[in-house]
Order: structure tokens, then C-alpha cells, then sequence
């Protein structure tokens, strides 16, 4: 123990002493929630609404046909209480719901007006807003046509309800997003470079010369980086709290938990292609090209994933980041604890316990 | 005579695939003796020396560091041994005090011996007031003498020593001898590989390894005598033109 000890102090000797590594560690986070401030836009296809219709007359049907001949929205029929929706909504498939009045048709023929109401889940916003702008011009449409046949016309106005996330801030979404990108590029490329750099600098072959067991000489060296990634995991809450005033709904001990869990995740990653390489460079492209590249693309933070083709909404499965930026989301912005989260915790478990298995593994065969 | 042999080899051999590495070497090194293990590149000395560090298992042979066996008891060699490599053994970020507490701690040493350490050895070396500096700031002379005084610092019974004068100028390479020597006098072993062959006469005894195999093995003196030769340099270079593995 005393000579973990000794060892964890050097590694932070190692960081704290190296300012790139430094601005890295403390400058990314900041940046990158400046940067992505700014919202993306993306696209809408084939999205899951609800359609609870308390009318069920002629007007509601006949929108309804609208709405499921557009390409943007797959229907099902279904009579919920609101308790239900709220459900429905937790579990992540269906965008939107869309709720007619028992009086529908009845209040356009004798009151000229109707209500019709949208409740999305916001706490993607950029979805959120595409959905609420697509059904209301459905919606305006089918008024449109019908009142070329009117005197006096029609009025359906759309209440739009934004679950979640009521004020629609952007940062909802990338807050999440940014964390899994920091903690990834932290966890894996440092300590791959830094266990790299042992073997360029044949510092560790010094290392496997001393009776210091080679299986702690690589748990020491990732010991530090979890550390810090804790230490960027508060950074980035307390900026998203205190800065974009975007509160952690659910508990905040789960989240560090899980971010835990992820962080592992990562440095396993990253012992892995420490093991595998042999030079700083190509150590850093790997996980660059490998790892971070795949975050952006397939984690849901920047393009959504269910507007992919197949293929790739089958590969962005064994992206461990897109794992761990649902967990965050359903935490941070829909408060969701455990119960509703265990399956996707369990995958990244495992993903977890599979790679640290592998670079164990390859790690004592290159050590033959 | 018998008791005082630390390294013990017996037809130590080490194959990948159909290359053999090193073939069926057979020597001992006696306690206090500066053994000088020679060669050209690729002759086979690196995977030698590594097997004999236990970094890396036999494929046939025997041998013995310290008493313990190679293939079993590679823990306890570790314990007993220390190791310098021509790449810096140092870490080039850390000051030289920080580098002692971190090989004093791996190696297992307790804050009060890591403590007195220290000092006795900034003061040997006449280091204090660089104590506090980063190692990286240092010339390269006095790195390679701290870099081996940290490599004895947990005082081992041998001490492996990889090209440890590389880069140096003669006079830095003369005090360093001095250190070996002075480590020699206090009774560790050491075992050096060079591709110096001023610094191969200094060595007590001295091996000379072509294609795997260890062609002689006597001391400087003798090897000259048998080889009508006038330096060490013609000795090698007799032994090494038969070679038939370059770099």
C-alpha cells in the first residue's frame, strides 16, 4: 500500500507539474460548455408520438391521417390518464403526445375554435421544438384547407406543452454530452499517453525491474486520472448549476456514481491501447480517431440516433458513451433514479468488467 | 569460493520461435565482482540480461541470482537487484529528492530510511543545493550518477547496469567507474554491458558474447594474452568479425 502510495504521489507530481496536460484537464471542460452553448439543429424522421383522442369524431380522425401520412411521425393510438404519459415519456421512445378534447369537432362547428395540445419530451430540445413545429403546421394545413369551404373559419390553436424542460435551454442536452466528452478524452488519452511515455522514456522497464507488481504499476497510473475526472465531473455540474442554471434533478450521489462507473470504463479503454502501443503519437491518434470521434457521433448528443440508418444505430450500441450520456440525461434533467436506469447501468458494467478483463489479459502476454 | 557466487548460469537459453536468442550460456559472478558482458548488437545480450532480472522466462537452462531461482522466484530477485538502463532511469519532472522518495518508496523502504538516505546520498554526491531541482535541469553526467546511486539505494546484492556510460564524456566516465568500484568495495556485484572497450578493462572479468553464444570469458589481462592482442579493442574485434547476426 505504501508503495501505491508513493506511486500516486509521482503520477501527480507528473500532471500538476505538466501545463498542457493541466489545460487539458481544467480548460477543456469550460471550453467545451462555451462552446456547444451554441445549439445544434437536427433533423426529425419517424419519430414515436402518442395520440390520445378523448374526440374521436370526423376533425380528429381526419388530422390524425395527416399527421400519420407525414414521414416524420409513426402513430399509435392510445387512451392514457396523464399519470400514464408521464411513463410513457420515462421510458424514452415515444417524442410526443398529442391529446384531443373530448368537444373537438363540436367546438369547431359551433364555436369556430378548437384546442388541440402537444406534450413533448424537451429535455431534448432541439427535437423538441422540430416536433412542436411540424405538427403545428400540420395542423395549420388541415385548417387552411378546410377553411377555403368556410364563412367564418376555423381556428385550432396547438397548446404546446415542453415536458422537462419548460424554458427549452439548449444546454439540457449538451451538458450531458459534454461530461461524457471530457471524461472520455481524460480517462483515455492521458492514461494512455501516460503509460506510454513510461515505455518511451524506459522508465518502465525500471518499474518492472522492481519487485512493484506490474498489475499496480497500471492501476497506479490510472488511480490519479480518476481523480481528476472526479474533480471535472463537479467542475462541469457546478458550471452547468451555477452558470447555466441548469439544476441536477435527480440524486446528485447517483450521478457521481455512475460517472464512476464510466470513468473506469475509460481507463480500462485506455490501459488497453496503452498496452497495445508503443509511442505517445500513435497512442493519441487511437484514442482520438477510436474513441472520441465515435463519442460525437454516435453518443445522441450531436445527431440523433434514431434518425440513422440501421447499420449505424446498431453499432452506436457498443459506443460506451452513448450509454452513459442517457444515464446522465435521465439524471441530470428528468430525475430518474436507479429503477429506470438499471439496464442501461448493467451494459455499461459489463462493458467495464469486458475490457479491464482484455487488457489484463494482453497485458501479461506482452509482458512474456 | 562456492559460497560467494551470486549469479549462477547453466545452459541458459532463450528461444522465439526458430531464433535462439541467447544459446546455452554457462558462467558464474562472484560477490563483489564487476562482471563486464559484452557483445555486439544483437548479440544477445538484452534478452540475457532480462532473463536474468526475471523480466523474461528461460526457455531451457538454469540459473540462479542471489540464490533465487529464475523461473520461480523472480519476486524475490527483484527484491535483490538493481537496475540501471542506458535510456535515464530518472524522471525528467521530478526534482531529485521527489525521484529518490519514489524509488526509495516502490522498492519498500520506510520514511526513515528513505529519509537518512537521502541525505547520505545528496552529500556523497555533492547535490544538496540541486536537491530541490528538477531532474530534467541537470547535466548529463550527473544524472547518470544519480540515476545509479537511486539504483543501489535499496542496497542490492547485484546490480545490472545497461550501457551506463552512453553519451558521457571520458572524464564523467572515470568518476562514474569510481561509483562502481566504491559499490564493488561495499560488496555488491555489478553487471555491466559497454560498448566501451577502455571501460571493458576496468571490469574484473569480462564475457564476450557472438550470435547467442558466450565465446570467452576471462579477465582482461588473460583475454589480451590469449588473443596476442594489445587492447581489448582487438580482442573484440577478432571475436566479432565471425559474427554472423548484425544489428
Amino acid at each position: 500500500m505504501k508503495q501505491f502510495l508513493a506511486f500516486v504521489r509521482k503520477e501527480f507530481y507528473h500532471v500538476l507539474r505538466d501545463r498542457r496536460t493541466l489545460l487539458i484537464l481544467f480548460g477543456m471542460p469550460i471550453a467545451q460548455i462555451l462552446i456547444f452553448g451554441f445549439a445544434l439543429t437536427n433533423e426529425v424522421k419517424d419519430s414515436e408520438i402518442l395520440v390520445v383522442d378523448y374526440a374521436k369524431d370526423n376533425a380528429s380522425q381526419e388530422l390524425l391521417t395527416r399527421i400519420g401520412a407525414s414521414r416524420y411521425f409513426n402513430i399509435r393510438q392510445a387512451a392514457l390518464s396523464h399519470k400514464e404519459i408521464l411513463g410513457t415519456f420515462q421510458k424514452g421512445k415515444i417524442k410526443a403526445v398529442v391529446v384531443f378534447p373530448v368537444n373537438f369537432n363540436e367546438d369547431l362547428l359551433h364555436h369556430n375554435k378548437a384546442q388541440v395540445q402537444i406534450i413533448t419530451d424537451a429535455s431534448d430540445v432541439n427535437t423538441a421544438n422540430m416536433i412542436t413545429n411540424y405538427l403545428s403546421s400540420i395542423i395549420m394545413d388541415y385548417q387552411n384547407q378546410v377553411n377555403q369551404n368556410l364563412e367564418i373559419p376555423y381556428r385550432i390553436t396547438p397548446e404546446v406543452r415542453m415536458l422537462y424542460n419548460p424554458q427549452l435551454k439548449g444546454a439540457h442536452g449538451f451538458v450531458p454530452g459534454v461530461m461524457a466528452l471530457v471524461l472520455l478524452l481524460v480517462s483515455v488519452m492521458m492514461t494512455a499517453i501516460s503509460i506510454v511515455r513510461e515505455k518511451e522514456t524506459g522508465t518502465m522497464e525500471i518499474l518492472l525491474v522492481s519487485p512493484f507488481k506490474p498489475v499496480l504499476v497500471i492501476f497506479a497510473k490510472a488511480f490519479p486520472y480518476l481523480a481528476l475526472s472526479l474533480v471535472n465531473v463537479t467542475a462541469i455540474l457546478l458550471l452547468s448549476v451555477f452558470v447555466l442554471d441548469l439544476p441536477v434533478k435527480g440524486s446528485v450521489a447517483l450521478l457521481f456514481a455512475e460517472s464512476t462507473l464510466f470513468i473506469i470504463t475509460c481507463l480500462a479503454l485506455g490501459i488497453f491501447i496503452s498496452i497495445e502501443t508503443d509511442s505517445q503519437q500513435i497512442a493519441m491518434l487511437i484514442s482520438l480517431m477510436g474513441m472520441l470521434l465515435p463519442t460525437m457521433m454516435f453518443s445522441g448528443f450531436l445527431f440523433p440516433i434514431e434518425n440513422m440508418p440501421l447499420p449505424l444505430q446498431i453499432i452506436s450500441n457498443i459506443v460506451p458513451s452513448k450509454w452513459f450520456y442517457i444515464i446522465v440525461k435521465s439524471i441530470m434533467i428528468k430525475g430518474l433514479g436507479i429503477s429506470a436506469l438499471w439496464k442501461e447501468t448493467l451494459i455499461l458494467l459489463g462493458m467495464t468488467v469486458f475490457l479491464l478483463l482484455v487488457s489484463l489479459k494482453s497485458f501479461k502476454i506482452r509482458l512474456q | 569460493m562456492q559460497d560467494d557466487r551470486v549469479i549462477v548460469c547453466e545452459k541458459l537459453t532463450k528461444r522465439f520461435g526458430d531464433f535462439i536468442a541467447t544459446n546455452e550460456i554457462t558462467f558464474d559472478v562472484h560477490k563483489g565482482e564487476i562482471f563486464g558482458f559484452l557483445g555486439a548488437n544483437g548479440a544477445g545480450k538484452t534478452t540475457a540480461m532480462r532473463m536474468l532480472c526475471g523480466l523474461s522466462s528461460p526457455s531451457s537452462g538454469k540459473a540462479t541470482i542471489a540464490g533465487y531461482d529464475v523461473y520461480t522466484q523472480t519476486e524475490q530477485i527483484k527484491k535483490n537487484i538493481g537496475y540501471m538502463s542506458q535510456k535515464f532511469s530518472l524522471y525528467e519532472n521530478l526534482t531529485v529528492r521527489e525521484n529518490i522518495e519514489f524509488f526509495g518508496g516502490i522498492y519498500g523502504l520506510s520514511d526513515e530510511q528513505i529519509r537518512t538516505k537521502t541525505a547520505q546520498l545528496l552529500q556523497r554526491l555533492g547535490m544538496q543545493n540541486e536537491a530541490n531541482k528538477l531532474v530534467a535541469s541537470l547535466p548529463l553526467g550527473w544524472k547518470q550518477k544519480l540515476s545509479f546511486s537511486v539504483a543501489v539505494l535499496h542496497e542490492p546484492k547485484i546490480v545490472f547496469l545497461d550501457e551506463p556510460t552512453g553519451g558521457v564524456d571520458p572524464v564523467t566516465r572515470r568518476q562514474f567507474w569510481d561509483m562502481i568500484y566504491e559499490a564493488a568495495d561495499s560488496g555488491i556485484t555489478v553487471f555491466v554491458t559497454t560498448h566501451y572497450m577502455d571501460e571493458a578493462e576496468y571490469c574484473h572479468r569480462i564475457s564476450i558474447m557472438v550470435d547467442g553464444k558466450m565465446e570467452v570469458l576471462d579477465t582482461p589481462t588473460n583475454l589480451k594474452n590469449s588473443f596476442h592482442a594489445r587492447s581489448m579493442d582487438e580482442v573484440f574485434y577478432q571475436l566479432a568479425r565471425g559474427a554472423k547476426r548484425g544489428d
